[in-house]
Formats: structure tokens, sequence, C-alpha cells
């Protein structure tokens, strides 16, 4: 317990209370924090648009490689997120395997902010698809056959039946992997770098900051992390911490 | 309007292989124990899984045939299914789960609203617009899955064991519901069940299915009376009335006699089921506790494996089941001049 509270404890203990809205609304934070709103949820957006058919295939339907598939999908879980960022930067960059053939068609990824979207979809999108996929498994087959009983085909099965009774894992995976992209460290300062207004994300700056000049912007910037944290633990606790 | 169908399913070791032809307007019961084939069939006529061989032609449109690369899949299909369980949809309400089929078919959502009001008030549902499934009771399940297998006018209606998931006091009323809806559909219609009494009671045809094949087919009463094997017997081979419950608890049966049940019964029109292991056989009138007995003479001795049924023309004609060694014992043949005896605790009573 004391584990947990103390950190969380100093954090609020040395938080500079009175200045706090002027460190919020300074322009490098205020570029951080719009930044990050920008490429969390833009990477959310992605896992949702990729996620959602992958972890479908993947509870449905049979086909060779599919435990390899699962794997990879699994990997970027347990993998060392900077490990992923020089994974990433070796595949993507200028130099790297698929980098070089994009780089010939005007397409660079390294040090932009779709790298930075890139690099936290990398990281967060398998908190969405596994959700996910566990939902679309427990999904009651035989309502599936009762619709098409009632004339509607595949797609609108999906989109009337199957989509509705995963609803709540889909929103609670959407969130998870939406903490997950607006925490996201290692990966993105590998790949993406740490530019302000353009890779520097709010995890990247509150970094920086404590490290350098500005240790108080530093605490108020962790704070507005700790808040988003709680506020999704709260919005999904009737998931996780009551009884079923 | 008909469906007739050649059934030919292969799946692991199991082979379906049946041949059915079914006007509309009659209710057709295919009765068997697990694992006869009966959901496969089902499935194959919704279109949920396809034949290996055969063929389905519903109302002159083949919906079926492997041969010659013919297969509709079930959303094209006109067949409405009242599945076991019910499978409501858990997200929808009542009302939407009715308009599902009606949206499907292209109505707009207002005017799939309004009809599905009028099919949930046809099921006497009305009020219960918006109650999701999970607030339904038993019955009330059942009846929405019906007018939601309706609405849409299918040319042929399967029900699958559609009273199964029901508790036994709600089973015997919703029954008698569904006997009356059934008969205001115009189309096709085919029941599944497990159950001699629902087939008696739902069905003009039946068809015994056993182990892929049908092992006997007829009206429920050729079926009770007279059927082909043992285990027909045991599952389907049932003596059964039509009658009318009186107030003094009597039923009087259509075709002659009068039984006394046990159980307190609302007067009205009835259906009487008597197991013939119920029914004993006395050469002299019986002195014992029996309510019902009556005298009459013994027509046919037939046994059906390790048991004989014993046929006795009397009012009412019954069938009683003994052993082998009772018919010997008792010297029962026919011909005989017998007592026949049922406790009223062995009546059971269906209204209809």
């Amino acid at each position: 317990m004391l584990l947990f509270a103390v950190p969380l404890a100093g954090l609020l203990w040395r938080a500079p209370w009175s200045s706090a809205w002027r460190e919020l609304s300074s322009g490098p934070a205020r570029d951080a924090l719009r930044l990050s709103l920008i490429t969390s949820l833009s990477a959310t957006a992605v896992s949702i648009a990729l996620g959602v058919p992958l972890a479908w295939v993947q509870a449905r339907i049979a086909y060779p490689g599919k435990r390899l598939v699962r794997a990879l999908t699994t990997l970027p879980m347990v993998l060392p997120p900077v490990v992923g960022g020089v994974a990433l930067l070796l595949a993507l960059g200028r130099r790297g395997v698929v980098g070089s053939q994009l780089d010939r068609i005007g397409v660079n990824l390294p040090f932009t902010t779709a790298g930075a979207i890139l690099a936290e979809t990398f990281v967060a999108m398998p908190f969405l698809v596994l959700t996910l996929e566990a939902a679309f498994r427990t999904v009651d087959r035989r309502l599936e056959d009762a619709a098409r009983t009632l004339g509607a085909g595949r797609f609108v099965v999906f989109r009337r039946v199957t989509l509705p009774l995963v609803a709540p894992s889909l929103v609670a995976g959407t969130v998870l992997c939406w903490a997950r992209a607006l925490g996201e460290f290692g990966a993105t300062i590998t790949f993406a770098g740490n530019l302000q207004g353009r890779t520097q994300t709010l995890p990247l700056f509150v970094y920086v900051k404590l490290e350098g000049s500005a240790p108080d912007s530093a605490i108020v910037l962790s704070l507005v992390l700790l808040v988003l944290s709680l506020a999704v633990l709260i919005g999904l606790r009737d998931r996780w911490l009551t009884a079923r | 309007m008909s469906l007739t169908a050649q059934v030919g399913i292969e799946l692991d070791g199991f082979t379906l292989d049946l041949a059915l032809a079914i006007r509309a307007g009659r209710t057709t019961a295919i009765v068997g124990p697990n694992g006869a084939g009966k959901t496969t069939l089902l499935r194959a006529l919704a279109g949920l899984r396809q034949l290996s061989t055969g063929r389905i032609e519903l109302d002159g449109t083949v919906l079926d045939d492997p041969a010659s690369g013919i297969y509709v899949p079930p959303e094209h299909r006109p067949v409405g299914v009242v599945f076991q369980q019910h499978l409501l949809f858990p997200h929808l309400d009542a009302l939407d789960n009715v308009a599902f089929g009606l949206r499907t078919g292209g109505l707009r959502r207002r005017e799939a609203r309004v009809l599905a009001a009028d099919w949930l008030e046809r099921v006497g549902l009305s009020g219960r617009e918006r109650a999701r499934p999970a607030e339904l009771s038993g019955g009330q399940a059942q009846r929405v899955a019906l007018a939601r297998a309706l609405a849409p006018e299918p040319a042929l209606l399967l029900l699958d064991e559609p009273l199964a998931a029901l508790d036994a006091a709600t089973r015997n009323e919703v029954r008698r519901d569904l006997r009356r809806h059934l008969a205001t559909f115009a189309g096709v219609r085919l029941l599944i069940t497990h159950d001699p009494v629902d087939a008696a009671v739902l069905a003009d045809d039946v068809i015994v299915l056993d182990g892929g094949v049908v092992a006997q087919a007829g009206t429920p009463a050729e079926i009770t009376a007279r059927p082909r094997s043992r285990w027909v017997a045991e599952l389907i081979g049932t003596n059964l009335f039509v009658g009318r419950a009186g107030s003094d608890g009597a039923i009087v049966l259509e075709h002659g006699g009068t039984l006394t049940a046990a159980d307190h019964l609302r007067p009205g029109p009835v259906f009487v089921v008597v197991h013939p292991r119920a029914v004993a056989l006395h050469l002299r009138q019986p002195q014992g506790s029996a309510r019902n007995a009556w005298p009459g003479r013994i027509t046919a001795v037939e046994p059906v494996g390790d048991r004989i049924r014993v046929h006795v023309a009397a009012t009412p004609a019954i069938v009683a089941e003994v052993t082998a060694s009772a018919v010997r014992e008792i010297g029962l043949r026919e011909g005989t001049d017998v007592w026949v005896a049922v406790k009223a605790t062995e009546i059971d009573v269906y209204p209809r």
C-alpha cells in the first residue's frame, strides 16, 4: 500500500498549487498538452480502425499463422517501449528497410507528429485488440444466427448485433488504449524524438523539465496526467473494481 | 404453398437423410431424442447450414440444391425461426426485437415500429414494448420471439423446442397460446420438439426422427396409438384424449366416456394424456382406489420391445402397456373382457 501511496502523496505535497495555472498556460506546456491530445486521440482512432477488424478476425476466423499474429500483436505489451522505438526506427527510419522506400515517395515518419502517433499506436493498440478479442469470443453466436434468419446480411449482423453486444468492451478497450497512448514515453522519444510542438508530448515534456530548469511545471503536468489516469480508473471501475 | 425437402447432411460420422413434404396451413412436428438430427435439420432449412446432398424447395423456389450449385443464404430466405431459449437480442427492447426483421426488410424505423407494436399487441404484450428481454418472463419472451419471427411474414415458420425454456406451470398456458397463434399463420409450420404433448397438441402431422432417419411418420393419434418401435413408444406412445372439463372436475371426452383427474381443473376444453404404463387391466371390476374404471374388450396384443401393448375397445378406448409375464399370468389375449383402471393422479390434463 505504502509503495503505491507514498509517491502519490509526494506528488500532491510538492505541487506548486499557487502557480499551477501559470505553469499550465505557459507556451511549451500548452504545446505539449495540445500535442499529447492530438497524438493520443489519433493513435486511438488508428487503433480502432485497425484493431476492431483485427480483433474480430482473431476471435472468429481460423487461419494458419493465427498464433504468430497473436504473439506479434501482444508483444508490444511486454516489450520495453524503448525497444519498440528502436525497432520502428530501424524499420521505418530514413535508412530503414521500409523507411528508405517510403522516403523515395516522399513519406517521412521519424521525428514527425505522424511518427509520434505511429509509436503510440504501436504500444497502445494491443490493449484494444486483446480486450475486444475476448469480447467477440463471448458473444453468443446463435444471436447472430437469429439475426441472419431475420434478413440481416453479415455486415448488418455485425453492425446491429455483434458490435452493440461488445460495446462495453469496445469502450473499455478504447479508454485503456487512449490512456496508454497518452502516457507513452520510450517508443515516442526513440522513434519520433523530442521536438517541441511536433513530437514533444506531455510525458516527454515532464521528463525534460524535471531534469532541467523547471521542476514545478513538470509536477503540475504530472498532476494533469494523474487526474486523467484517475478519470480512466473511475470510468472503468464497474468493470474492474466491483465483484461480478 | 408448400415445402418439399430432401435433406442430406454429413457431419462427423453422422448422416441426416430424410424427405419432407409439408403443405401450408399444417403444422408438422419433428420429434426425436437429443442427437437425432432435429436441430441440424432446422438449421439446414433456415440456411444456417448447407446441404451435402438433396434439395430444399419452398413455394416453387429452390433454396438449396448442391447438385446445381444453388444456395440461398439465410437472410434471403422467407423463413422465420423461433429459437430454443428464444434468443432475443439483449441490447434491444421488445419492440425493436420485433422490428428487427422489418428494418432489414427495408422499412424505415418509424414504420417498422408501428408494425412491430401491432405484432406485440397481437401476442398480448401491449404495454411491454420498452421492456428489455431480461425484464420479460419466460412466457413473454417466448411470445416476443414468436412475434419477431412472424413479423416479416415468412412463408415457412420453424420452431425449435419453443417451450423447452419454460417452467412447467407456464408451459401449459404458453402451449395453448402458441396453438392459437400457429392457427393464424398461413404458411408452412414446422415444430421441433422432444415432448410428445407438444407434438400431440400443436401438430397435425408427426415425423419421428432417430439417428438421422425417419423412424415413423403419421398423425399424432396414429403414432401415439401404434408406435412402431420400443423407443417410439417410450418417446411418444401415449394415450391422448380430447375433452371438456366440467365444473365438478370430471372430463367429458369427445368420443365418449368420462375421466376424473386429481388436479383441480378450470372448466373448459382440454387434452388428456394417460401414459399406457399407468393403465391397469383387471379381469373383474376392481375394488381398489382407482377413481377411473370401466369395462372393455381386448382387440390387440402387440409386443413392442420387451413390453406388451394391449389395445382395449371401450369407452374410451385405451392402450395399456404391461409386461409379458403379466399377460401370461392373467391370460390376456384378443377377445378377453377386462376392466380398465386408471388412478386419478395418473391423468395429465392440458388446457387446449
